[in-house]
C-alpha cells in the first residue's frame, strides 16, 4: 500500500508557525520531519510518523504555493485563493523577510548581482545556514532593492508600502538597500566586530543627512544616492586641518572645554591632530566612489581604533565629539559652518555606534 | 420580453502576463448571455486594466435566465494572431430571479481557465430587472427559492411540505463527441463545464415547475447529482422536498403565537377536518401523470414481484391500531388515517429533509435501502431520460413498500446516488421509513399553530423511538422492550435511522462517529456477466456491514444510530463498501448487551484461553468507552420496566433487496436466523479479522469528537471557530496482495490514517468536534482506492461542557417559570433522600416540562444549537440520582453546586464581549460549513443556492507538483470560487456547503491529470449573536439554575 495522494485544503488556511519555520530555514520535508519528531510533538500528541510526514508535506506545498505571493505581499492580500486572516498574513510576510544576521553582514555592502549569487554556496558553508535559506533571502534583498530602486519618496515608506513590513523590517531593508546601492565595505576583517546593527544604525543616519532626499523630497532615488554636491562641497572642510592655525585653534578650543573633564585627556591631546586629519581627510576623498565604499573602513582605522588603543571610555568619546563639533562654530575664519553640521551631526552618531568592542 | 439582463466589466487584476516581450497584456472582455455577445475595449498593456464598461443590456426571456449561465471570457487581443483565452467565468444569475435574495451580483471574481487554473481576477456588476408575467403556461418557474439545507431554512416557517419533487435530463457527453478527436483538451472542458451549467439550469427549472404545480414556493433538501455515464451519456439528476414556506420577518413576531399553552392544542388534530384528501388532491393528482416522465401501471406492477409486503393502494388503517398502547390506540389509528389518506396522493411520500420542525416525526421505523445493478449499454435510447427514469422509480417504489412493511407511510432522510464503473451502474436509494404528522402535508391548516406541539399522549423525547409497526404482525423478527422513558410504548432495542438526531430526544452522554468498512475481491468480467457478480455480491457486503456496524455500535455501548450512510462502490475488480454514522444512547431505548465470543472448537484450552483473553478485551473497551462518552444511564429495575417479552434477541432494522438488471429482487434478513446476533462465533480466520478489527480502531485523541450528523450529541456550547476542510488520499494496493483481508485491512488503515491526521491538523483548536464528517470513496482504476473527507471542526467551550447556556437563554422566561412551579409541585420519588434545595422534578413532568418548549418555531432555535439542551439537563439530572444513590456526602455537593453556578455566567458574559473585535477583525471572509448553521450566529438571509461544476486538467503535472499539488491548488481554487460568488452576492458565509463530486483521474506516464469537482451550499448572510443584543442574557440564566446544577455535579 503505497500513499499516490495526500492532501488537506482547509477554508481558512492552516498556517503551522513551526513548520514554517522550517520551511523558511531551508529544510527539506525529511529533514523538517526529523526535526519535529526530535521536539517531542509525537509524544504530545499521540500521533505517528506517518501523520507527521503528510503533514508536513501538505504545509510545505501550502507554502510553496504561497511563496509566489509572498514576492509581491500586496498580492497575498487581495488574492482570494488562500484564506487567510489578517494577523496571520503579517506573520507570513513578516517572517519570509526576515533574515539571518550572520547572512546579513555576509552580503551587505556587496553588489546583489548574479556574482554574489553564486558564492552562497560558500556563505551557506561558512555560517551554517541552509542554501535554500541563503537563496530566500538574498532573492528578498535583492527583490526589494530591484523594487524601490529609481522610486521616489522615502526608501523606508516606499519598502513598507510595497512589501507591507513592520517599521522595524523595513528600516532594516532601507539600509540594506542603501548599503547594496552605495557598496560601503563591510567585509574587512577589521569590520567583523561590527553588527548589522551597527551598520543599519548608520545607514538610517546618512538617508537623512547625507543623501538627495535630505535637501530635496521630489526626486528618483532620494534616499539611495549620496547628494553627489554635498560630498562635492566636502572638499571645503579641508581647511580646518590644511590651515594650521585653524587647526591649532580649534585643538585649544577643545583642550580648554575638556581639560578635567576627560579621564583621557592627555592621551586625546597628543592625538587631537591626527583624529581631527583622519575625520577631516575622510570628509574630503568622499569625492570619489572608491573612498566613499571605503567610509567605515576609513572611520574605524582613523578613529575608533586609535581611541580603542588609548582605552578611551565610551562617555569620554561623547564629550570629545560633541567639544571637537561645537568648538568649530567658534572658529571665525572658518565659513562652512552648514556643511560642517550636515557632515558632523551624521558621523558623530555614526561614531559613537561603532566604538565598542 | 420578461427579462433585462444587465453587466458592466469593471476592472481586471493581477492578470497574466500574455505578451512575453512586454511582459504585458492587452485584455478585453467578451460578455455572453444565450446567443448574444458583447465586448469590452482592449485595454492596452496592463496587468491591472480599467474597462469600466458600458452597460451590456441582454434582453431575454426568464426561461433562459433560469437555464444559461451568464459568460464572461478574457482575452488578450493579438493584432496578427488569434486572441489568446486568458479566462472564463461563469455566473449563475439565478439568485437575482427570486425577490427576497440578492438584488445585485457585484465583486471580484476569479477568472478561471481549465488547463491555467486561476489567472487573475475580474470586477463585475450583474443585475436583472424581471417583468411580471401572467402567462400560466409558461415554462420558466421563476421565484420558486430552492436550498440545499435538508431541514427548514433558518428564517422561514414551513406553512406546508408539500413532498418530493424530482427530475433527470440526460445530454451527450461531449467528451466522448466526435468532435472531441479534433478539438483541445481547453475547449472539451469547456464545453463541458457550460453544458452541465446549462443542464442543472434546466433541471433547476423543471423541478421549479413541478413545485408550483404542487402550490409551494420553494424547494429545501434540494441535491443535484451527475453521473458520468460515458459512451451513454451524461446525466444529471436532482430530488428535493417541495415546500410552502413563509419567511419570519423578525423573532419577536413569531414568538407570542408559541407561548401558548401547547395543552390547548391538542384537540386540534381532531377537530380538523379528518378528511384532508380534498385539499391535498387538487395540486397532486393532476400532477402525477403530467409530471413523471414513467406508467404508473408499469411501476406498480413491478412491485409485487419486489416483495412480499402488501402494496395495493388501499390503505392498511387497521395495522397499527393493534400495537398502540392504551392512551395512544384511537389517536394513533386516526393519525394514520389522515396521514396516510395525506400521502396516499402523493406517488413517492420521501422527504429529503433530515431535520423536522417540532411535532413534525411521530415514529421511526428504521432505515430502508434498495440497490439495484444496471448495464448503461442496454439503454435503448441513451440520449432520453426515459430509461433512467424508469430505473429510479422502480428503487423508489421498493423503499415505498419497504416503508410500508414496517408500517410507515413517509420515508424522511431520503437521499439517492450511484457508483458507475465502465458499464455497470449501481443505483442505491436509502431513508428512514417514518410516521409524520399529517398536519404539515395538507393544504388549509390553521395559520399559525404548526409549530405547537401535536398531542400530549406522545410524549417528547422517545415518541419516536416508538414501533410503528404492529407487534404481533412483525415485519421482521425483533426485541422489544417498553419504552425505557414513557414505559407505555414499545419500542425496538436498537434503531438505525438516516436522518439527523430529533431535537426533542432524549440522549445520555456523547455521540460519536461509528463506521463500517469493507471490500470485496470480484473478478472481472464483462457486461450481463459482471452484473450477475455484482449482484450476488452485494447482500453479502450489506450483510456485513450491518453487522459491524451493530457490533460496533455494541462496543461503544450505544443503541442508536444516526445519518446513517452506506456507499457501495464498484471498480473493475472489488467493491467497497463504506457505511458511516452517529452513535447515541438513546435514553428511551434498552441498555446494549455486551459482545459474547464463541468459539468453535471447544474442546482445545490453549483456544479456550484466547478466546476469554478476547473476550475480557471487548469487555474493557465496552466499558472504557462507555466512560469515554459519559453513558451512564440509570440503573432501572427490571419490575419498573415490566415484563421483558421473552424472544430470541434478534434485530434489523435494515430492509433492503437487491434487483439487477433482469428486475429480480431478493429480500435480505439480516436477523442472522434464529442465532443471537450478540455472539460472534470465531470459526474461521475471516472472523478473528473482524473481531480484531473492531478492536483496532482507535477513539479520537482527548479533547476530539467527531459525528457526521449536523451537531454532536451532548455538546451544545459550540463557540464560534470553525473550519471546513477537504481531504482527499488515494493509495496504490499493491497486486501481489490482494486477498479480500489484506484489501480490507487497506481500507481500514487507509481510513484510521485520515481521521489521525485531521485530528493531529486540526489539535490547535481542541476541544472541538468534527461535524457532518462525509466519506466518499472512489476507485478510479484497478489498484487505486480514493476516500475523499469533508467536514467541519467547530470548537466548543470546555468548562461550560455539561452546562446549559445559551440554550436556556434563547428558551427564556416562560420555559423557566413553568418549571419552577412543577419543581415544587411534585416529590422527589425517585430521589429517596432528597435535596431540599435542589429538588428535581420526576422524569415524566420534566419531560413535559421541557417539551412544552418545543412550541418554539424551528426558525428561532435555528441560530443556537439547541437540542441537545433538553438531553444534557435530562442526562445531568439522572446522573444526580445516580451520584445520590451512591451516597455521595450531601454537604459537598452543595458547596460543588453554588460554586460553579457563579461562574458559567461570568465567562459567558465575558465571551459575549469578547467576541465582537474578533469578528470585525475578519473583514470579508467567507466562511464555508457543510452544517446549516454557523455557531454563535443567526442566519438573516438566503441568497441563493450555490452550484458549481469545474474541470481542470495539466499536462505539466510534474511541474505542479504532482498528482498532490495539482489536486491541492484545485482545491483551494474551488474553495476560492465559491467564496467569490458568494460574496458578489453579498453573502458572508456558505452554508449546507458539499462537495458532491471529486472524480480525479492521472496518467503519471504522459504527465497528465483531469479533475472534476461539483460543489453545492446555500449562500446566505449572518450576523454574530453577541453583535444582535445582548439584553435577554441575563434574566434567564438566573431561571435555569435549577436544571444547569445537575450538570454541573457530574463534571
Amino acid at each position: 500500500m503505497t500513499s499516490e495522494l495526500d492532501i488537506f485544503v482547509g477554508n481558512t488556511t492552516l498556517i503551522d508557525e513551526d513548520v514554517y519555520r522550517l520551511w523558511l530555514d531551508g529544510y527539506s520535508v525529511s529533514d523538517a520531519v526529523a526535526l519535529r519528531v526530535r521536539s517531542g510533538i509525537l509524544e504530545q500528541t499521540g500521533a505517528t510518523a506517518a501523520v507527521l510526514q503528510s503533514d508536513t508535506m501538505d504545509h510545505y506545498r501550502t507554502f510553496h504555493m504561497l511563496e509566489r505571493l509572498l514576492h509581491a505581499p500586496p498580492k497575498l492580500l487581495h488574492q482570494l485563493i488562500f484564506q487567510i486572516p489578517p494577523s496571520r498574513q503579517a506573520l507570513l510576510i513578516e517572517r519570509y523577510y526576515a533574515f539571518d544576521e550572520a547572512f546579513v553582514r555576509e552580503v551587505l555592502g556587496k553588489k546583489l548581482s548574479k556574482g554574489t549569487k553564486k558564492d552562497l554556496d560558500d556563505i551557506s558553508t561558512k555560517t551554517g545556514i541552509t542554501l535554500k535559506s541563503c537563496r530566500r533571502q538574498f532573492d528578498n534583498f535583492k527583490r526589494v532593492f530591484k523594487v524601490v530602486e529609481e522610486m521616489r519618496g522615502s526608501l523606508v515608506d516606499n519598502i513598507q508600502q510595497h512589501f507591507l513590513l513592520s517599521d522595524r523590517l523595513a528600516r532594516d531593508y532601507a539600509a540594506i538597500v542603501f548599503f547594496a546601492n552605495n557598496r560601503f565595505e563591510t567585509g574587512k576583517k577589521k569590520l567583523q566586530y561590527l553588527s548589522f546593527g551597527d551598520f543599519a544604525f548608520c545607514a538610517e543616519l546618512m538617508i537623512q543627512n547625507w543623501t538627495l532626499g535630505a535637501v530635496d523630497s521630489q526626486v528618483d532615488d532620494m534616499d539611495m544616492d549620496l547628494d553627489k554636491e554635498f560630498l562635492q562641497d566636502l572638499k571645503e572642510l579641508k581647511v580646518l586641518v590644511a590651515d594650521k592655525d585653524l587647526l591649532d585653534l580649534h585643538k585649544s578650543l577643545v583642550c580648554t572645554a575638556l581639560r578635567g573633564k576627560l579621564g583621557v585627556f592627555s592621551e586625546m591631546e597628543a592625538n587631537f591632530k591626527n583624529l581631527s586629519r583622519g575625520l577631516v581627510n575622510v570628509a574630503a576623498k568622499l569625492t570619489h566612489n572608491k573612498d566613499v565604499r571605503d567610509l567605515f573602513v576609513d572611520l574605524v582605522e582613523k578613529f575608533v581604533e586609535p581611541c580603542r588603543s588609548d582605552h578611551w571610555p565610551l562617555s569620554d568619546v561623547r564629550l570629545f565629539l560633541n567639544q571637537y563639533s561645537a568648538s568649530v562654530h567658534s572658529l571665525d575664519g572658518f565659513r562652512h559652518q552648514a556643511l560642517w553640521d550636515r557632515y558632523m551631526g551624521t558621523l558623530h552618531g555614526c561614531l559613537l555606534r561603532l566604538y565598542h568592542d | 420580453m420578461p427579462g433585462k439582463l444587465k453587466v458592466k466589466i469593471v476592472a481586471g487584476r493581477h492578470l497574466p502576463v500574455m505578451d512575453r516581450a512586454s511582459d504585458l497584456t492587452d485584455a478585453f472582455v467578451e460578455v455572453k448571455f444565450g446567443n448574444t455577445t458583447f465586448k469590452t475595449d482592449v485595454y492596452l498593456k496592463s496587468l491591472n486594466p480599467q474597462w469600466n464598461s458600458e452597460w451590456f443590456k441582454f434582453e431575454v426571456d426568464d426561461e433562459d435566465l433560469q437555464d444559461e449561465p451568464l459568460q464572461i471570457t478574457v482575452l488578450d487581443h493579438d493584432t496578427y494572431s488569434a486572441n489568446d483565452a486568458i479566462g472564463k467565468v461563469y455566473i449563475d444569475i439565478d439568485p437575482l430571479l427570486y425577490s427576497e435574495a440578492a438584488t445585485v451580483i457585484s465583486g471580484w471574481f476569479p477568472i478561471y481557465d481549465t488547463i491555467h487554473g486561476i489567472r487573475g481576477e475580474i470586477n463585475v456588476v450583474v443585475k436583472v430587472d424581471l417583468f411580471n408575467d401572467l402567462n400560466r403556461f409558461r415554462q420558466s418557474s421563476c421565484g420558486v427559492k430552492f436550498f440545499c439545507t435538508t431541514s427548514i431554512p433558518k428564517c422561514y416557517r414551513a406553512v406546508i411540505i408539500h413532498g418530493f419533487v424530482e427530475e433527470l435530463v440526460v445530454n451527450e457527453d461531449p467528451e466522448y463527441q466526435w468532435i472531441d478527436r479534433i478539438r483541445t483538451p481547453r475547449a472539451s472542458n469547456e464545453a463541458r463545464q457550460r453544458l452541465i451549467s446549462l443542464m442543472s439550469g434546466e433541471l433547476q427549472r423543471k423541478i421549479g415547475l413541478k413545485v408550483l404545480e404542487m402550490r409551494g414556493n420553494a424547494v429545501v433538501g434540494y441535491l443535484q447529482c451527475f453521473d458520468l455515464e460515458g459512451e451513454s451519456g451524461l446525466v444529471v439528476r436532482a430530488i428535493g422536498t417541495a415546500c410552502t414556506l413563509d419567511k419570519l420577518s423578525s423573532p419577536a413576531a413569531f414568538l407570542p403565537a408559541c407561548n401558548s399553552p401547547s395543552k390547548e392544542m391538542k384537540e386540534i388534530p381532531f377537530n380538523e377536518d379528518p378528511n384532508p384528501n380534498t385539499h391535498s388532491s387538487g395540486p397532486s393528482t393532476p400532477l402525477k401523470n403530467q409530471t413523471y416522465s414513467f406508467s404508473p401501471s408499469k411501476s406498480y406492477s413491478r412491485q409485487s414481484s419486489s416483495s412480499d409486503t402488501d402494496l395495493s393502494l388501499t390503505p392498511k388503517t387497521g395495522m397499527g391500531s393493534g400495537s398502540a398502547g392504551k392512551e395512544g390506540g384511537p389517536f394513533k389509528a386516526l393519525l394514520r388515517q389522515q396521514t396516510q389518506s395525506a400521502l396516499e396522493q402523493r406517488e413517492f411520500p420521501f422527504f429529503t429533509l433530515t431535520a423536522f420542525p417540532p411535532g413534525f416525526l411521530v415514529h421511526v421505523g428504521g432505515v430502508v435501502s434498495a440497490r439495484s445493478v444496471k448495464l448503461l449499454d442496454r439503454i435503448h435510447n441513451p440520449d432520453e431520460p426515459e430509461t433512467r427514469d424508469a430505473w429510479w422509480a422502480e428503487i423508489r417504489q421498493e423503499i415505498k413498500s419497504h416503508a410500508k412493511a414496517l408500517g410507515c407511510h413517509a420515508v424522511v432522510g431520503y437521499s439517492e446516488s450511484t457508483s458507475i464503473c465502465e458499464e455497470v451502474c449501481i443505483l442505491s436509494a436509502s431513508g428512514t421509513a417514518a410516521v409524520l404528522n399529517p398536519r404539515f402535508l395538507q393544504d388549509g391548516t390553521v395559520e399559525g399553530c404548526l409549530e405547537q406541539r401535536l398531542e400530549e399522549n406522545l410524549p417528547a423525547g422517545c415518541g419516536f423511538c416508538h414501533i410503528p409497526y404492529d407487534e404481533l404482525n412483525m415485519p421482521f423478527p425483533a426485541h422489544l422492550t417498553y419504552c425505557y422513558n414513557c414505559r407505555k410504548q414499545k419500542v425496538p432495542d436498537v434503531l438505525f435511522t438516516t436522518i439527523d438526531l430529533p431535537t426533542d430526544a432524549t440522549v445520555i452522554g456523547k455521540g460519536c462517529l461509528i463506521q463500517a468498512r469493507l471490500c470485496r475481491l470480484k473478478k472481472k468480467a464483462q457486461a450481463e456477466a459482471n452484473a450477475t457478480a455484482i449482484s450476488n455480491l452485494l447482500p453479502f457486503m450489506e450483510y456485513e456491514v450491518h453487522t459491524q456496524l451493530m457490533n460496533k455500535l455494541k462496543l461503544k455501548g450505544m443503541n442508536a444510530l444516526f445519518g446513517l450512510r452506506i456507499q457501495i462502490t464498484v471498480g473493475e475488480n472489488m467493491l467497497m463498501g463504506l457505511a458511516s454514522a452517529t452513535g447515541v444512547y438513546l435514553a428511551a431505548l434498552p441498555t446494549p448487551g455486551g459482545i459474547q465470543i464463541a468459539g468453535k472448537t471447544p474442546n482445545d484450552g490453549s483456544y479456550e484461553q484466547h478466546i476469554s483473553h478476547m473476550q475480557k478485551k471487548i469487555n474493557d473497551t465496552i466499558a472504557k468507552n462507555k466512560e469515554l462518552y459519559e453513558i451512564t444511564p440509570p440503573e432501572i429495575s427490571e419490575e419498573i420496566i415490566g415484563s421483558p417479552i421473552p424472544e430470541p434477541r434478534q434485530r434489523s432494522r435494515l430492509l433492503r433487496s437487491q434487483s439487477e438488471s433482469s428486475d429480480e429482487v431478493t429480500e435480505l434478513d439480516l436477523s442472522h436466523g434464529k442465532k443471537d446476533a450478540f455472539v460472534l462465533e470465531i470459526d474461521d480466520t475471516d472472523a478473528m479479522e473482524d473481531v480484531h478489527s473492531l478492536l483496532t480502531d482507535v477513539p479520537p485523541p482527548s479533547g476530539f469528537y467527531s459525528c457526521n450528523t449536523e451537531i454532536m450529541p451532548g455538546i451544545n456550547n459550540w463557540t464560534s471557530e470553525i473550519q471546513m476542510f477537504t481531504s482527499v488520499r488515494v493509495i496504490r494496493l499493491s497486486s501481489l496482495n490482494l486477498t479480500n483481508q489484506a484489501l480490507n485491512k487497506n481500507f481500514n488503515d487507509l481510513c484510521e490514517n485520515l481521521l489521525k491526521s485531521l485530528y493531529f491538523k486540526l489539535r490547535s483548536m481542541i476541544p472541538c468536534c468534527l461535524c457532518h464528517v462525509n466519506f466518499t470513496v472512489s476507485l478510479p482504476e484497478d489498484e487505486l482506492i480514493q476516500v475523499t473527507v469533508t467536514a467541519v471542526a467547530i470548537t466548543f467551550d470546555k468548562n461550560q461542557a455539561l452546562q446549559t447556556t445559551k440554550i436556556h437563554v434563547e428558551k427564556s422566561l416562560q420555559r423557566a417559570s413553568t418549571d419552577n412551579e412543577e419543581l415544587l409541585q411534585f416529590p422527589l420519588e425517585l430521589c429517596s433522600d432528597s435535596l431540599p434545595s435542589h429538588p428535581f422534578p420526576p422524569a415524566k413532568e420534566h419531560l413535559e416540562s421541557a417539551s412544552s418548549n418545543s412550541g418554539i418555531p424551528a426558525a428561532q432555535r435555528a441560530a443556537s444549537v439547541d437540542y441537545s439542551s433538553f438531553a444534557d439537563r435530562c442526562s445531568g439530572w439522572i446522573e444526580l440520582i445516580k451520584l445520590k444513590a451512591q451516597t455521595i456526602r450531601r454537604g459537598s455537593m452543595k458547596t460543588t453546586v453554588t460554586v460553579e453556578k457563579a461562574s458559567p455566567m461570568g465567562e459567558g458574559n465575558f465571551r459575549n464581549r469578547s467576541a465582537p473585535p474578533c469578528a470585525n477583525s475578519t473583514v470579508g471572509v467567507v466562511k464555508m460549513t457543510p452544517l446549516s448553521f454557523i455557531p454563535g450566529a443567526k442566519i438573516t438571509k438566503y441568497l441563493g443556492i450555490i452550484n458549481m461544476f469545474f474541470i481542470r486538467e495539466t499536462t505539466s503535472l510534474r511541474e505542479e507538483g504532482g498528482v498532490s499539488g495539482f489536486l491541492h491548488a484545485f482545491i483551494a481554487e474551488v474553495f476560492a470560487m465559491v467564496r467569490a460568488h458568494v460574496a458578489a452576492l453579498g453573502g458572508n458565509a456558505v452554508v449546507s456547503y458539499i462537495m458532491k463530486q471529486c472524480v480525479f483521474m492521472e496518467n503519471p506516464n504522459k504527465n497528465q491529470a483531469q479533475c472534476l469537482i461539483n460543489v453545492s451550499g446555500d449562500a446566505v448572510v449572518f450576523v454574530r449573536e453577541s453583535e444582535l443584543e445582548v439584553v435577554s442574557t441575563q434574566q434567564p440564566t438566573a431561571n435555569c439554575q435549577p436544571s444547569c446544577t445537575g450538570g454541573e455535579v457530574t463534571t
